[in-house]
């Protein structure tokens, strides 16, 4: 492919969402073309996105820059492996959430599903902006561009708690940007010549010490979607939103692309060479583990399922924080393979969690007594997910956490290793409790037996992604290759 | 042609200066409208061919009836007040497209070319400070300026209005008088009015306390003017009590005129050397900034009026303005120039959507404005937008002006300041934030029929908040010709 049939198809990648955007509210008024042309746009998209993967596997980084944005900055687009990783699974998962979310919105009869559908859109275009940047400056337009467009999805409901959740949404992710991610960037604007992502980063030698400390530590805070404590509220705040958002939104597009940011600052800005040095990330190490197991120990202890599931996605993002931290080749492969793995599993326990909701409208672990039994495959499908969250294999989740691992011990930090280990029988902890509730209990008094499924539009992603999670195992090779050459384990 | 481009400097005060007065001879109202509208754009069209004369350096100097300085008045037009008329020429050939909007339910019928006639006036009165190179002609059109927003202002419908003008009068003309005895001290000193001759003059007497007196006088005058925290009294009661239409025109060129008239005789005529360095009102002006900011965004979030919220917002962001200026760096005063452009652009389309609102709703508390998501859909985007555009969303004009001002900050190693422009921007989020969810989240008390205002108003604001999108997605054109006005400046200066 020459150099520039790819940036004409990345420039399509982010152009087809925004086109998708328009078409959904032109067909507003007929929900079946609105809802078909959505699919069209997604499969779309995800094929201009999986094409890139050739070349990129090949050395190739497709690029795109509009000058003239500022003098000296110009808004860049540069596809580079980790954000091409980032991209197929936003996009792809886009496809499946989409077909999930007709079923959900149409199962629930949800209001304004016209809004809805095009605020996810432009929230994909958006992930897809950040998965690409070519600099900081881009990656934060897109940021806080996703940060808006989905304020409208998590208050879709418009009711009291959802415009106070809202708040708390737009009001953490924000602040802490501005107040800490635009402060980094700047600072890192006076200090670097450039603030393109170049692979072994720009600021080795430039920065030293405390103040080089403060500065990831602004950047790691001031990326708030990664989710890290004490700014994570927002994440269980937006579970106040129909499921597919916290599926798609709150489990994979927004925190990912906080944690990919993250990942992508310590490779490509400071660089994993200068961040192993001088105990530089040490801070940000401690942040991330004790982030990790306080998150786990509140989630054992809460009832509602999808806050369950909001305070495992704060835990396991950590993950890959940590990685980040870690800083070595092991350990942010792991951090970037788990961008995958932990995107399928969780996607899946949410839209199971929304599966009962419309089925059965349970919200509430203790009232899922034996509903395994009537609805086996969707539960089935939550136990696949809950294994490869705990990192059992085969299952995709146990590469990253073994190369995790692996990273925590070639860094010489073996209490990491240590972490990464409880934060496994925790979620052993609150996850499998539910399943065997599911298929061990019986139901509640009174409640007709006999199997009523999720409707077809529902059930198909939720097998599909869990069937994702079994089959990354067998093809973790191929994302590996990809990855290793960013990571600085060879090709 | 060359001739009509020769006396193009004058031409720009001349031309609205004598459509006022026609405005009488005209009379009925659509005739007079159009009329305004044309002389507006054709204000704007000079600035801009002016810009063009100016932007490689080169100073354009026009000699009324061929008397050169020191005896004759000049007019004089660099990089940095070509960029300020472009701003306050732009600004009303849009604003003034839109109409006088609810100022006509006050207006007598058959009136109403009374109002465009003091809107022109108020304008040649604004372009003449910006334009001329003589100090006392600057205390001329200053009052000719103020004069005629004070008729305007007192068109509000509420009777406050009234008393909104006549304070803001009192403020107003202690602030020209103070410029005044500035420049009558300045006078005595060196013997001149213009200014390049006052600067060069001024190097030999910069010690002596007569001129001491004169800085303090003239900045005091200026910060009046500029609603400098805490001088700023004034502005929220005229703001909010005048026609949202002359709250918009004022908000985006009155206190950019001044805030151009402090850049000027700081940096032109007394000299970085002597304001910074000898008398050092940095160490006054930089935390009354960061008070502005801070004091002017929490007030704003306090407020139960759309237009008074507004007004307050425009406290913090001319903190922005003089914050930039006192970091007496050549960054810092682009960053405060390029501020100003920005500012107008943001703060006249929320002004212009505040216009909307009155008209269709009467008034402007916020109470009024429930639900009007659905009701005023156009409006209330433009609202949004240009509410995002302030807190400094990146993709929009607030972003330029804040990472040229972060950044002229950290250029100076001022990291803690760069961290509160930061944090009072969170503060403008909480303010905009407010008027989303009212809009979009609030049920109104009545139910009120699907209606937008007229497209007469709505194409205007929709103009202002497409060019704070366009300039902040392409904001080479401010941020060259401020960095350009500055370096021209600090060049003199030297």
């Amino acid at each position: 492919m020459s150099v520039d049939a790819q940036t004409t198809i990345l420039l399509w990648a982010l152009i087809l969402p925004i086109i998708g955007a328009l078409g959904v509210v032109a067909f507003g008024r007929w929900p079946n073309l609105r809802d078909s042309w959505t699919v069209v746009i997604g499969i779309s998209t995800f094929s201009c996105v999986a094409r890139l993967v050739g070349p990129v596997m090949d050395g190739a980084r497709p690029g795109l820059l509009l000058p003239d944005w500022m003098p000296g900055l110009g808004l860049g687009f540069e596809v580079e492996p980790l954000g091409l990783l980032f991209g197929l699974v936003a996009s792809g998962l886009w496809i499946l959430t989409s077909l999930y979310g007709f079923g959900y919105m149409r199962g629930h009869n949800e209001i304004h599903q016209t809004r809805f559908f095009t605020c996810f859109a432009v929230a994909i275009a958006a992930a897809l902006g950040i998965a690409f940047a070519g600099d900081l400056v881009t990656l934060f337009l897109f940021y806080e561009i996703l940060t808006f467009s989905t304020f409208p999805l998590v208050t879709h409901a418009g009711t009291e708690a959802a415009v106070r959740a809202g708040r708390v949404y737009l009001g953490i992710l924000v602040s802490t940007s501005v107040l800490f991610l635009l402060l980094a960037i700047l600072w890192t604007s006076t200090l670097s010549e450039t603030l393109h992502f170049t692979p072994g980063g720009i600021l080795d030698g430039k920065i030293s010490g405390a103040s080089a400390g403060l500065l990831l530590l602004l950047f790691a805070y001031g990326v708030g979607k990664a989710a890290l404590m004490p700014f994570h509220r927002w994440l269980p705040a937006a579970m106040v939103a129909p499921t597919p958002v916290s599926a798609l939104l709150h489990a994979v597009a927004v925190v990912k692309a906080g944690v990919f940011t993250v990942l992508k600052i310590a490779i490509y800005v400071f660089g994993i060479d200068f961040l192993a040095a001088d105990g530089l990330s040490d801070i940000l190490m401690v942040i991330a583990a004790i982030t990790i197991l306080a998150a786990s120990i509140r989630a054992l202890s809460l009832d509602n399922l999808k806050a369950r599931l909001a305070y495992s996605t704060i835990s396991q993002l950590s993950y890959i924080v940590l990685g980040a931290a870690l800083a070595t080749s092991a350990a942010a492969m792991g951090a970037g393979l788990h961008i995958l793995m932990h995107a399928l599993g969780k996607i899946t326990l949410f839209f199971v969690a929304g599966a009962v909701y419309v089925v059965a409208h349970k919200t509430e672990v203790s009232q899922l007594d034996g509903i395994g039994r009537r609805m086996p495959f969707t539960f089935g499908a939550f136990c696949i997910a809950s294994l490869s969250i705990i990192v059992l294999p085969p299952l995709g989740g146990a590469w990253s956490k073994w190369f995790l691992v692996t990273g925590a011990f070639d860094a010489g930090e073996p209490w990491m290793a240590i972490v990464f280990m409880l934060s496994s029988l925790l979620s052993i902890g609150y996850l499998m409790p539910i399943v065997v509730r599911a298929f061990f209990r019986s139901g509640p008094e009174g409640e007709e037996g006999g199997i009523k499924e999720a409707p077809l539009l529902m059930l198909l992603p939720i097998c599909a992604t869990a069937l994702g999670c079994f089959a990354i195992f067998f093809y973790a090779d191929g994302v590996y290759r990809l990855l290793a050459p960013v990571m600085g384990l060879g090709g | 042609m060359s001739d009509l481009a020769f006396h193009l400097p004058v031409l720009q005060v001349l031309i609205p200066l004598l459509a006022a007065p026609l405005c009488f001879l005209l009379r009925n109202e659509a005739i007079v409208r159009v009329f305004t509208v044309a002389v507006s754009f054709t204000c704007f069209a000079i600035s801009m061919s002016l810009l063009g004369q100016v932007i490689d350096g080169q100073v354009v100097v026009y000699e009324f009836g061929g008397w050169a300085r020191p005896f004759g008045i000049e007019y004089r037009v660099d990089i940095l007040n070509a960029f300020v008329l472009v701003v306050v020429s732009g600004i009303a050939a849009v604003v003034f497209s839109a109409g006088p909007g609810q100022a006509r339910r006050v207006i007598p019928e058959g009136r109403e070319y009374l109002f465009y006639s003091a809107a022109l006036l108020c304008l040649t009165g604004l372009l003449g400070v910006t334009i001329t190179g003589d100090v006392f002609n600057i205390f001329v059109f200053l009052e000719i300026s103020s004069l005629s927003s004070y008729i305007l202002i007192a068109l509000g419908q509420s009777r406050r209005a009234l008393m909104a003008a006549f304070s803001y009068l009192i403020m107003g003309t202690i602030g020209a008088t103070f410029l005044l005895i500035g420049i009558g001290l300045m006078y005595q000193m060196t013997g001149t009015l213009n200014m390049v001759d006052m600067a060069e003059r001024l190097r030999d007497v910069s010690h002596t306390r007569t001129i001491f007196v004169a800085l303090a006088f003239v900045v005091v005058g200026i910060s009046i003017k500029l609603a400098v925290f805490p001088l700023h009294q004034w502005l929220p009661n005229a703001y909010t009590f005048a026609p949202p239409m002359v709250s918009a025109f004022l908000a985006s060129t009155a206190t950019k005129v001044a805030y151009y008239l402090l850049v000027r005789f700081c940096f032109g005529i007394f000299g970085l050397t002597l304001v910074f360095e000898k008398v050092g009102i940095d160490v006054l002006l930089l935390p009354l900034s960061v008070a502005a900011m801070f004091v002017g965004s929490i007030a704003a979030i306090y407020q139960t009026d759309f237009k008074r919220l507004l007004a307050y917002s425009s406290i913090a962001q001319i903190g922005y303005m003089t914050l930039g200026l006192s970091l007496a760096t050549e960054a810092g005063v682009s960053a405060g120039l390029i501020h100003v452009f920005n500012h107008a652009l943001m703060k006249g389309a929320l002004f212009l959507v505040a216009a909307c609102v009155a008209w269709r709703m009467g008034g402007t508390s916020i109470e009024a404005m429930k639900g009007l998501g659905q009701r005023m859909p156009m409006t209330m985007a433009a609202m949004v937008v240009a509410g995002l555009a302030l807190v400094g969303v990146p993709g929009t004009v607030g972003f330029v002006s804040k990472w040229a001002l972060v950044s002229a900050a950290l250029e100076k190693g001022e990291l803690f300041i760069a961290f509160l422009i930061m944090a009072s921007s969170v503060l403008a989020l909480v303010y905009v934030w407010k008027l989303v969810e009212v809009a979009y989240f609030a049920t109104p008390e009545a139910e009120i029929e699907k209606k937008e205002a007229p497209l007469r108003m709505l194409i205007p604001t929709w103009i202002l908040v497409g060019a704070s999108i366009y300039f902040g997605i392409f904001s080479g054109f401010a941020v060259e010709v401020a960095d350009l006005a500055a370096a021209q400046l600090f060049a003199a200066g030297m």
